[in-house]
């Protein structure tokens, strides 16, 4: 700071400045936030599934939060080969406990962590998903194994509300 | 203050010598002379520049939600309404925006009227204004459209339905515009696009006023010439940079009013109805800014006439500055000019109360004689007045009116000795 004195232009010039530069940013703000996701749009952020017409071994896709999100009702070989897995040989190392909160049942969005992409199910090397858009190869947990997506599929938050349905979302 | 602008930075030089961008938007806002003595009337170039670009950015934004479709456009408007973050704020503010622009650009075309802007040698100004004005009302009519509620609906039929009144072709026309055989989804469409385009036609020709306008320099409420660089004038920053925005921040006040307490009141309950091809509404409207051509449309009794006489009454504005044959620009200094120039916006008010009024009985005789008013004023009282009016004899400054006597005569004294 200068020695000038603090004079009664200086006080008017500042308190106005930042009162418009205050005005200028909540006018900003509306027009920002309307490019947001609106009500109409977070009023269908949870989906409901009703797991009973999958078979074992079967998949279905449903839509949430306009995504895909994969229901795998996974067999017990799949199961074992997804817990036999040895972390070290994760490039995202995760349990596949952590993956599925019933084992039998596998829910994850469906779109490959490498650029978006939907990957195949049950293609690939590890007889998982494989993306066809960059050649991502992911396990019977989803898990990142080979090719260029950085993390495994990610998984939802959802609950089984009974044994029957689960909620995404 | 220096006439060319000096960038400080190294980027702002390098720039500037290649492309004079800063230089020529500087000598526009900054040393531009201005005259010293222009009232709050003149601060309505920039309020309605402000105007435009809050429409423009508000519509922007609008269009992003909005749906021109016959069966989606009114949901989506409510959509917009309940769903969409802010989006009550973004249309209430688009839809306050035009009324306040309107009232705005008839405060601006008045001050012109008052003190004879218009005149030698601003007449180029005055007639891109009035291309303006006319664009302003396309595009304002067609934006009212858009929501697809009853007014909209059935003003877009009345008004198209205007053109049918063209001898053998009309009903070509019509069909034409509707692309269809009545009002619906291809006409919606076309006027969302014509209504997306508008407003940047509207802002290439106030870029050109503007420049016409900064050519012979501002009028002032003297109407006298002034010398660019004399005592007569100061430049327009600080002076009028200032006087502006403090105009706007008046104006501001009054608009935040309108949106967030009353934003309903300029609009009609019925356009909350969705469009309905098979009812008319009761009482049907234009917005309140269209009200006085309204009012001499439904004047005549005759079709075509009533179209023309409409047409004729924004025309005839840019022949004003022929019609007017006074040489004296301010109604300061034309006694008989003045007291006819209030009646004339009295007029135009009044026509403007007709207009929302139902059209028959005395309602209607008083609407013909006003419209027999508002075109005397320009093709009989204008251009007798300047043969037979007496003006006042007009300052040599504009120093000269607000000196008191003495310092009058110690000018004149100072100017001898």
């Amino acid at each position: 700071m200068s020695d000038k004195p603090v004079t009664r232009r200086n006080f008017l010039y500042i308190t106005t400045g930042t009162f418009t530069a205050a005005g200028a940013a909540s006018l900003v703000w509306p027009f920002v936030d309307q490019m947001n996701p609106d009500a109409s749009v977070k009023a269908l952020a949870s989906t409901e599934v009703d797991l009973r017409p999958i078979a074992l071994g079967q998949s279905i896709t449903v839509l949430w939060r306009g995504k895909p999100v994969f229901i795998r009702r996974r067999t017990p070989e799949e199961i074992s080969e997804a817990k036999a897995v040895s972390l070290d040989d994760l490039p995202d190392p995760q349990d596949d406990a952590a993956r599925a909160i019933n084992p039998e049942w596998l829910v994850m969005v469906g779109i490959c962590t490498h650029l978006g992409c939907i990957p195949l199910g049950q293609k690939g090397e590890y007889n998982g998903w494989f993306c066809p858009c960059h050649g991502s190869h992911y396990d019977t947990s989803g898990r990142i194994r080979k090719g260029p997506a950085p993390t495994n599929l990610e998984i939802p938050d959802y609950v089984f509300l009974n044994d029957n349905t689960i909620k995404i979302g | 203050m220096s006439d060319n602008y000096v960038p400080k930075s190294a980027v702002g030089k390098w720039f500037n010598e290649r492309l004079p961008l800063l230089d020529l938007i500087y000598g526009h806002l900054m040393p531009y002379p201005t005259p010293k003595n222009l009232n709050y009337f003149w601060t309505f170039g920039g309020i309605l520049t402000f105007c435009l670009v809050t429409q423009i950015i508000t519509g922007l934004v609008l269009a992003m939600h909005y749906v021109a479709d016959a069966d989606l456009a009114f949901a989506s408007v409510e959509h917009i309404m309940r769903d969409v973050n802010y989006g009550w704020l973004l249309r209430y503010i688009h839809a306050n925006g035009a009324s306040l622009f309107f009232m705005a650009v008839y405060i601006h075309m008045a001050r012109s009227m008052f003190y004879g802007s218009y005149k030698e040698p601003r007449e180029l100004i005055w007639i891109i204004g009035v291309f303006i004005f006319l664009l302003m009302i396309a595009t304002a009519f067609m934006g009212y459209v858009l929501p697809w509620g009853q007014m909209s609906f059935w003003g877009a039929t009345v008004i198209t339905n205007l053109f049918s009144a063209i001898p053998i072709v009309g009903e070509s026309v019509t069909n034409w515009l509707w692309g269809g055989y009545a009002v619906g989804s291809p006409l919606l469409t076309r006027f969302f696009t014509l209504h997306y385009l508008m407003p940047f036609l509207i802002f290439a020709l106030v870029i050109l006023h503007v420049w016409a306008l900064h050519v012979p320099g501002n009028n002032n409420p003297e109407g006298i010439d002034v010398v660019k660089g004399s005592q007569d004038t100061v430049p327009f920053h600080p002076h009028y940079v200032v006087k502006d925005l403090f105009a706007l921040v008046v104006f501001l006040i009054i608009f935040a009013g309108f949106v967030f307490f009353v934003p309903n009141l300029l609009g009609h309950t019925d356009n909350y109805i969705q469009a309905n091809p098979l009812q008319t509404p009761e009482h049907i409207v234009p917005e309140w800014y269209f009200l006085p051509f309204y009012a001499i449309l439904r004047a005549v009794p005759d079709k075509l006439g009533g179209v023309i006489l409409m047409v004729s009454a924004i025309a005839i504005l840019a022949f004003l500055p022929w019609l007017d044959t006074s040489k004296v620009r301010s109604a300061k200094y034309r006694p008989l000019y003045k007291q006819f120039v209030w009646l004339f916006f009295a007029n135009t008010i009044f026509l403007g109360y007709l207009g929302a009024q139902v059209a028959d009985g005395l309602f209607l005789i008083m609407g013909r004689i006003a419209t027999v008013y508002y075109f005397a004023h320009f093709i009989v009282i204008l251009p007798l007045l300047g043969y037979i009016e007496k003006t006042k004899p007009l300052p040599k400054s504009l120093s000269e009116p607000v000196l008191t006597k003495e310092e009058k005569e110690m000018l004149a004294s100072g100017a001898t000795t």
